[in-house]
């Protein structure tokens, strides 16, 4: 018998790891103290992140809540024996100037013979938590609230904006005017010439049939809410209507333009790419500035096209050429294997683009389109370059209150914490739907 | 060579070629830009055949039947699938498609569907039938390729065999009348081999036209009424397996067959 022969007569049971590697001390042992140097670097960045927590915790643990005005607060500050430069946080602004901050200029019933009209905003949002919920957690939800989250964008603009409710039932019927033509010619004629024709059934609608019929129900059914001039916009009211807007309609435009640049058809490539590369290369900045001066000039005049209504389109449009190039990055990362398969089994395009291609392609791009979302969130703040007060361009109204001249933590640090309360919501998200839609390795 | 290990007799009862025509290829000839992968195909497949192609690599045998569903397309001459030609017709293209079923080497399932969804979703948009129904018929399918208990989970979780079983059921949902194979053992463990060459093997039994692109020589011997030889995008040879495989004619195809069943 040679000695390289051998026969496992039984097999091994599974044993236990050992008790360092494993629970809080292996935990410790393999991210904190793995060695000599890191075990230095852990404590040294235990204690500036101690240091940095109790000096911030000494500044704004302060009783300035019910101050009204910085020279109070001094008062405060020096009674507390507290004295300095970083004597503490003077919260009183905040305290007093939140509402302006969320809501703006929005009519807030302190002039003569105005009512305060807030409900509107505070229901326009609470109506988008329920119009979102389908969306978001369609698995928890009950799929019937899809129904309502077709009729938000309708109902938003008429909350938020006033006038007659009859201005956005014309508008939906425009939608439904479309639907029917299209579908009602697609018994005789070929799928693009329906869709072509009518898409522009539904703008001759909007264009000409629309107003007749809104202003002509106003009449007859006068149901409005007080109108409100755009200007009176503000706050993080104006940020979150420009944001959520952008974001809901940047992604489909987005899908259409990245599956416009991967299309064989020369034009329709052409068009895509052109649209995209200019976007691209040019600062969102710039195209405000354009929404907000220039285009009056091609205007007929006398129009008065609203100018927020000028920075959804533009807002829109950067998003969505970002959004574009994120979802081509998920559709280049789709093996062909998944286009052959949807081919062999006889799908034409569209049902291979929307059961097989988008939800894969979209699914990958999850980071790179929430990404985009939360860099669209944070850009509405550039809108205070032409003028409107998003909460950025209202402190600088507040510091021009003679009370409060001369702060600028506090601001811009409610700011920036109402802004990361969003962002960080919309990043976790991100990674529940992720984990969520995980079904295995490929 | 890996020779089938059969526990079973093989049940040619049903495995008869009928006059009916189900593929018919004339002079076809397609390029890769300047390069000429394929030169004058004449190929007729009648109902029935199972015919192995075999081949080097790069030989053009992939290509050959990735055109008769119009995953390529073919530059000249023509191909009739069931008696409907392939040209630039997509309402013609989704046809010849939705009757001819294909397997893949890497199985190319939809990996974000359960395999009782990838199984069901092209009966349910492209034949239109009954969501119920569907599901019934993939139940079936499911159980004759033995994974009927798979049905729930996602392709992710599946061993490559098993997947290439899925995918397999998957085609036959679409009720085909042509079954196209493109290397399906190419990708999978020695020990997986066996259970998809049982599944194709009881297909063939039910009396399906194949075209395997295989090296399962094996396979070919006992299972397929023809074999097809390809080198440098031409029908080198063709012939019954026992004649090929004994008595080949061409000198490449005896150069061929000495290397792979030389050891």
């Amino acid at each position: 018998m040679s000695d390289i022969s051998f026969v496992r007569t039984e097999m091994l049971p599974q044993k236990d790891p050992p008790a360092s590697a494993v629970g809080v001390v292996g935990w410790m042992r393999a991210n904190l103290f793995s060695g000599w140097f890191n075990s230095i670097l852990t404590l040294v960045a235990l204690y500036f992140v101690i240091q940095l927590l109790m000096g911030l915790f000494h500044w704004a643990w302060v009783p300035t809540w019910s101050a009204a005005s910085l020279p109070e607060c001094r008062d405060i500050f020096e009674q507390l024996g507290r004295t300095g430069h970083n004597a503490g946080a003077c919260w009183g602004v905040i305290a007093e100037r939140w509402p302006q901050l969320l809501f703006g200029f929005y009519p807030n019933g302190t002039e003569e013979g105005t009512v305060d009209q807030r409900w509107r905003p505070i229901l326009a949002f609470v109506l988008l938590a329920v119009a979102l919920a389908p969306i978001l957690y369609s698995d928890r939800v009950s799929g019937k609230l899809i129904y309502f989250s077709g009729a938000y964008p309708f109902i938003m603009p008429w909350l938020l904006w006033g006038g007659t409710i009859w201005t956005p039932v014309a508008v939906a019927l425009g939608f439904v005017v479309g639907f029917v033509v299209y579908k009602w010619l697609l018994k005789s004629t070929s799928e693009l010439i329906a869709l072509i024709v009518g898409v522009v059934s539904a703008v001759l609608w909007w264009m000409f049939a629309a107003s007749l019929l809104s202003s002509g129900l106003a009449s007859i059914m006068p149901l409005a809410l007080e109108p409100v001039q755009s200007r009176a916009f503000g706050g993080f009211m104006l940020s979150i209507t420009i944001g959520v807007v952008a974001i809901g309609l940047s992604l489909p435009i987005g899908i259409v333009l990245a599956l416009g640049r991967q299309s064989d058809l020369l034009i329709v490539k052409t068009l895509c790419v052109c649209f995209i590369e200019f976007i691209r290369g040019v600062p969102l900045i710039t195209l405000l500035f354009v929404a907000s001066t220039l285009l009056n000039i091609f205007m007929p005049p006398g129009t008065n096209f609203d100018i927020i209504m000028r920075v959804f389109i533009m807002v829109t449009l950067f998003a969505s050429a970002y959004m574009a190039e994120v979802i081509r990055g998920g559709l280049a990362a789709l093996p062909t294997g998944q286009y052959e398969g949807a081919d062999s089994l006889g799908l034409n395009y569209w049902q291979a683009q929307r059961l097989i291609i988008m939800p894969q392609a979209l699914k990958i791009s999850i980071p790179g389109i929430v990404s985009t979302f939360i860099g669209v969130f944070k850009d509405t703040t550039l809108v205070s370059v032409i003028g409107l007060f998003d909460p950025l361009n209202l402190t600088n109204a507040i510091r021009a209150d003679a009370d409060w001249n001369g702060l600028v933590w506090e601001l811009y640090g409610f700011i920036a914490f109402l802004f990361f309360v969003f962002c960080f919501g919309m990043s976790r998200y991100s990674m529940y739907l992720e984990r969520k839609l995980q079904t295995g390795h490929r | 060579m890996s020779e089938l290990a059969l526990d079973r007799q093989i049940d040619r009862s049903k495995m008869k070629v009928s006059d009916e025509v189900a593929i018919q290829i004339s002079d076809m000839n397609k390029w890769y830009g300047s390069f000429h992968v394929l030169r004058d195909i004449n190929l007729t497949v009648n109902q029935g055949e199972r015919i192995v192609i075999a081949g080097p690599s790069g030989s053009g045998k992939s290509t050959l039947i990735r055109c008769l569903n119009a995953l390529e397309e073919h530059q000249a001459g023509n191909i009739l699938v069931d008696g409907t030609e392939l040209s630039n017709d997509l309402k013609n293209i989704d046809k010849i498609r939705s009757e001819v079923g294909m397997v893949f080497q890497h199985f190319n399932l939809f990996p974000h569907l359960t395999i009782l969804e990838n199984c069901t979703l092209a009966p349910i948009w492209v034949r239109k039938t009954p969501k119920k129904e569907a599901e019934e018929r993939a139940m079936h399918f499911l159980e004759k390729v033995k994974i009927p208990e798979q049905a729930d989970k996602y392709p992710g979780q599946l061993s490559g065999g098993q997947q290439q079983r899925v995918a397999i059921a998957r085609s036959l949902c679409m009720m085909p009348r042509i079954m196209l194979f493109d290397e399906p053992t190419s990708a999978l463990d020695p020990e997986m081999i066996k259970e998809v060459l049982d599944t194709m093997i009881e297909l063939a039994e039910e009396g399906m036209t194949m075209l395997c692109v295989t090296h399962e020589m094996g396979f070919a011997r006992q299972v397929a009424n023809r074999v097809i030889f390809m080198d440098a995008g031409q029908i080198v040879e063709q012939n019954e397996p026992e004649e090929f495989f004994n008595n080949p004619q061409s000198e490449r195809t005896k150069l061929f067959l000495s290397q792979i069943l030389g050891h």
